[in-house]
């Protein structure tokens, strides 16, 4: 079966492609990104602020299961309904600065559409740290959980 | 259907992935794995399976008991790191499709 959702990150560049083809009309697939209540449904995170209009801005929180808060901000340079989003993306609190992203909605059939998400990073390094990001995570927290029942059975 | 044998589905859990990391340094029977995890016992097994399936884990006979220890080469195939990275947005744009076709037969 070919993959839905694509990722070419290229080695040695700052930047990756994520493309990703939808069973869904381009208007449905562009009302995800616009509407602030569908955003927080399919991305698991409170929306605090969506402003979607040139120098606009947003704020979003993602509570993790330990319950502590984290933060993901930026600003929207441009929003081309059912077309394009220009915006930056940060993370708060991590060293992992800010992104730029250029993403462009197509239409490909009535019923089907088609999004490409350029992203741009700061540098190499900081692309390939956010590449390793989710797999990273998930060992780490894997280790510390063995981490603390080894140390309760001390 | 042959799910259980996707290697990223398999890690995709975090009790399999604190499996592999206990396993990777020595390998270990079932009894002594599940004593790590609050888990039920049956639950631990049930991940043992699935792990042995997508053939992160082998399986070695030694005397009555079944020991598991991680098979290296297809740990590497899982290395490949964007894999992960792909899979969270897949998941994320699947909701996304979910989530838009439901609010389209609302809306008509």
């Amino acid at each position: 079966m070919e993959q839905k959702t694509k990722i070419n990150a290229e080695d040695g560049k700052q930047e990756l492609v994520i493309t990703r083809e939808f069973d869904l009309p381009l208007e449905l697939l562009f009302t995800a990104y616009a509407e602030s209540e569908i955003v927080e449904q399919w991305m698991g995170t409170k929306v605090l602020k969506l402003e979607n209009k040139k120098h606009g801005s947003y704020q979003f929180e993602t509570t993790d299961p330990k319950g502590n808060k984290h933060g993901f901000n930026g600003v929207i340079h441009e929003f081309v309904p059912n077309r394009k989003i220009t915006r930056t993306f940060e993370m708060e609190n991590a060293p992992f600065g800010v992104q730029l992203e250029f993403l462009e909605f197509e239409k490909l059939t009535d019923d089907t559409s088609k999004l490409n998400m350029h992203v741009i990073y700061e540098s190499v390094a900081q692309r390939d740290q956010l590449l390793q990001l989710p797999f990273t995570q998930g060992i780490n927290m894997a280790h510390n959980r063995i981490q603390n029942i080894l140390s309760k059975l001390k | 259907m042959n799910l259980r044998r996707d290697v990223f589905q398999a890690i995709a859990d975090p009790t399999r992935r604190a499996i592999l990391l206990l396993v990777a340094s020595q390998s270990m029977s079932a009894g002594a794995i599940a004593s790590n995890f609050d888990t039920a016992r049956p639950t631990v097994s049930k991940h043992l399976q699935i792990l042995t399936e997508c053939e992160l884990l082998k399986q070695e006979q030694s005397g009555r008991e079944i020991y598991y220890l991680i098979n290296a080469k297809k740990m590497k195939e899982v290395a490949d790191f964007i894999e992960p990275f792909r899979k969270m947005w897949d998941d994320r744009f699947n909701k996304l499709e979910t989530i838009m076709k439901k609010y389209s037969r609302q809306s008509r």
